[in-house]
């Protein structure tokens, strides 16, 4: 344990160079964001990640965000274990059927001003899901979305760019 | 003559199924197997069914010989195997919500996936509309003047995958724990029919995304064994890579995360490095993180080019967790939360025929690399570490020694990658109503999937069982008598799939 913690006083961190703002992100985030919000949020952000109906793959790729490399942290983005802690709900899945009303509360548990991220190929549509008995869609057939990041999963990286886009917008 | 054998003397028809064999019984048959489950002869392994039929997945644990049994059930009604089988009964409830097939004798009569939500009832058999607005679910009681219950979810706290837990605590003593499942259920099995290879293959992909690999993998063996085709050498070998850096990658992850929720986080940054690098790696080799869609019925969707960022990643990893494995052997406030915690019982990990570290940990010898196995792992030297404690760790050591020889096979097939094509073409035309099954370990335990083929190619039917389907029951088995702040070590050391399970 002493090695270890010696060895992270003396080794340069591993986290990589911020990546710029995705260009496309930051376009849809322009129509929907307004003055007021920017102002009361600053630029920190509380995440509340949910998955309303995917594989995991997504999961996956979101959690990779709090790793070394990519230390979500920096950017003023944690992710919180409530929705009533949150500013951002960040969405993943084909919304299924037995999902829906689980959603909705949590949407409404988040107080305003809030975003709604979808998250995945899933989220965008429904993805390969789309048209099932037990799926509704995406996540705007249920609540309203502001930014989608696309990717079956969407690598950490692409998350970040759309996520840095987010904090640039609202702050 | 082993029941398998006696089994199969009673066959009424034998259908074109590959490579194991599926036979028509009659009841009388359908019941002698039943309690052959009952005495320990051969393991459930897969319980399903179509309009008309219920198919019971048979393995004999000694030789990983698989029958599959089915009995046609004019009536609608088949004898319940959950009667005297537990391991049955979540699987006897599915049946009967998804096909409308009725065990008679179930002693549950509680639905399952369905949580009144779809507007349909039966969507794999004869579908009729139905209320979709939601209906209560009787939870099993305890009750006391002390008891008190602490409902979890769907929506949890982490970044994980929804699902309820319902707790009965006696002040920080768990008496019951009961799970409550469904609700990422997708309708894949629905999607399946009449979906062609290419859109099945992605269905199967995504049937839980950390095992992406391993159910692409079964997918296609249980495709090439219906069509009756051989892969070349080098797509085997190639698959076993991609598995055995799935493997890796989801055992740092979890190593990392029970640490972690021992409030040890140091593990967690360390295997979340380590679990980059080699997610890194496949990406920069397969051009997928998570090798998503690059193992196809026929072979592979792409070829290995440049093995050494793989070799790199191997050799980096084993040096990397060197010390980590030495760090958790010896951190006694970390040992203090993982051992003698969350004790899995050996008769009951047997009974329900538990896969994967799970079973492992508790000295369950069961790996399908080995039994039934496939190719290539019978050149392949690795071992099958097994614990006897059943507890978080000795889940954790299980898969720390299974890093370990995951890499040691990453090793071997570098070395020895055979050249050649690393893919065949699949023509299914032709190959109407010829069925094929399959098994491949995933990190989690033995994947088990059944499928049919239709007159154009596509898939009439399919099945999938994920080892968790067998591991969820006994998740609540080991909490019982442990303290509620135990829960998430136990869970994280099990990492049962959500969407494997609800499909």
């Amino acid at each position: 344990m002493p090695k270890f913690l010696i060895e992270s006083l003396l080794r340069r961190p591993v986290t990589e160079k911020a990546p710029v703002p995705d260009e496309a992100a930051l376009a849809e985030l322009g129509r929907r964001l307004d003055a007021l919000a920017h102002r009361r949020l600053g630029r920190s952000l509380a995440i509340r990640e949910v998955d309303a109906g995917s594989c995991n793959g997504c999961e996956l790729e979101i959690h990779a965000l709090n790793n070394a490399y990519y230390d979500l942290e920096r950017f003023g983005l944690r992710f919180v274990a409530s929705p009533r802690h949150a500013d951002v709900l960040m969405i993943t899945g084909p919304v299924t059927a037995n999902m829906r009303e689980a959603l909705e509360r949590t949407h409404a548990a988040t107080p305003d001003p809030k975003w709604v991220v979808a998250v995945g190929d899933c989220a965008f549509d429904g993805g390969l899901f789309a048209g099932s008995y037990a799926v509704v869609g995406g996540v705007d057939a249920v609540i309203p979305v502001d930014l989608h990041i696309k990717g079956c999963p969407p690598s950490p990286r692409a998350l970040l760019e759309g996520l840095v886009a987010l904090v640039e917008k609202s702050a | 003559m082993s029941l398998r054998a006696a089994l199969f003397d009673a066959a009424l028809e034998v259908f074109d199924q590959k490579p194991w064999p599926r036979i028509r019984v009659d009841e009388e048959t359908w019941i002698r197997a039943i309690f052959g489950l009952h005495a320990g002869d051969v393991i459930l392994t897969a319980l399903w069914g179509e309009p008309g039929h219920v198919h019971m997945g048979l393995i004999e644990e000694e030789t990983g010989e698989v029958l599959v049994l089915s009995l046609a059930c004019p009536d609608g009604r088949f004898p319940s195997v959950g009667v005297t089988h537990a391991p049955a009964l979540r699987l006897e409830r599915t049946l009967r919500e998804m096909v409308g097939l009725v065990p008679d004798g179930c002693p549950d009569d509680r639905p399952w996936l369905d949580h009144s939500r779809w507007g349909l009832r039966h969507p794999l058999g004869a579908a009729e509309p139905a209320p979709a607005e939601g209906a209560p679910y009787a939870f099993l009681s305890a009750e006391g003047p002390p008891m008190h219950q602490i409902p979890v979810g769907p929506v949890h706290a982490g970044i994980i995958e929804p699902g309820h837990f319902r707790f009965t605590a006696n002040g920080e003593t768990v008496i019951r724990l009961e799970e409550r499942l469904g609700w990422v259920h997708k309708g894949i099995e629905g999607l399946m029919i009449g979906a062609d290879l290419d859109r099945a293959a992605a269905l199967a992909a995504r049937v839980s995304g950390d095992s992406t690999v391993a159910w692409s993998l079964a997918f296609a063996r249980a495709v090439e064994a219906a069509v009756g085709i051989a892969v070349p050498k080098r797509a085997h070998w190639l698959r076993a890579l991609m598995a055995e850096m799935e493997r890796v990658a989801n055992h740092l992850g979890d190593v990392g995360a029970v640490c972690n929720d021992a409030a040890f986080s140091q593990m967690l940054n360390r295997c979340g490095q380590l679990r980059e690098r080699v997610l890194r790696a496949a990406d920069v080799a397969f051009g997928h993180r998570l090798m998503m869609d690059r193992v196809v019925p026929g072979g592979t969707g792409v070829d290995l080019v440049d093995p050494r960022p793989i070799a790199e990643t191997a050799t980096a990893v084993r040096e990397g967790f060197r010390p980590l494995i030495h760090l958790y052997d010896n951190t006694v406030s970390l040992l203090d939360r993982t051992v003698t915690t969350g004790r899995l019982d050996p008769a009951l990990a047997r009974r329900w025929g538990a896969g994967g570290h799970v079973g492992r940990a508790c000295g369950r010898r069961f790996d399908s690399r080995r039994l039934p196995g496939y190719p290539p792992y019978d050149v392949l030297r690795f071992d099958v570490p097994v614990r006897e404690t059943g507890d978080v760790d000795a889940r954790v050591w299980v898969r720390i020694l299974e890093i370990g020889e995951s890499l040691k096979l990453i090793e071997q097939i570098l070395a020895g990658l055979p050249a050649g094509p690393h893919r065949v073409e699949v023509d299914a035309a032709g190959a109407a109503g010829r069925e094929g099954v399959a098994m491949t370990e995933a990190f989690r335990g033995d994947s088990f999937i059944w499928l049919r083929l239709d007159a154009e190619g596509r898939i009439a039917r399919a099945h999938f069982r994920d080892a968790s389907v067998f591991q969820w029951p006994l998740l609540e088995a080991a909490i019982a008598h442990n303290i509620v702040a135990d829960f998430p070590l136990l869970n994280k050391s099990f990492n049962c799939s959500y969407s494997g399970h609800d499909l």
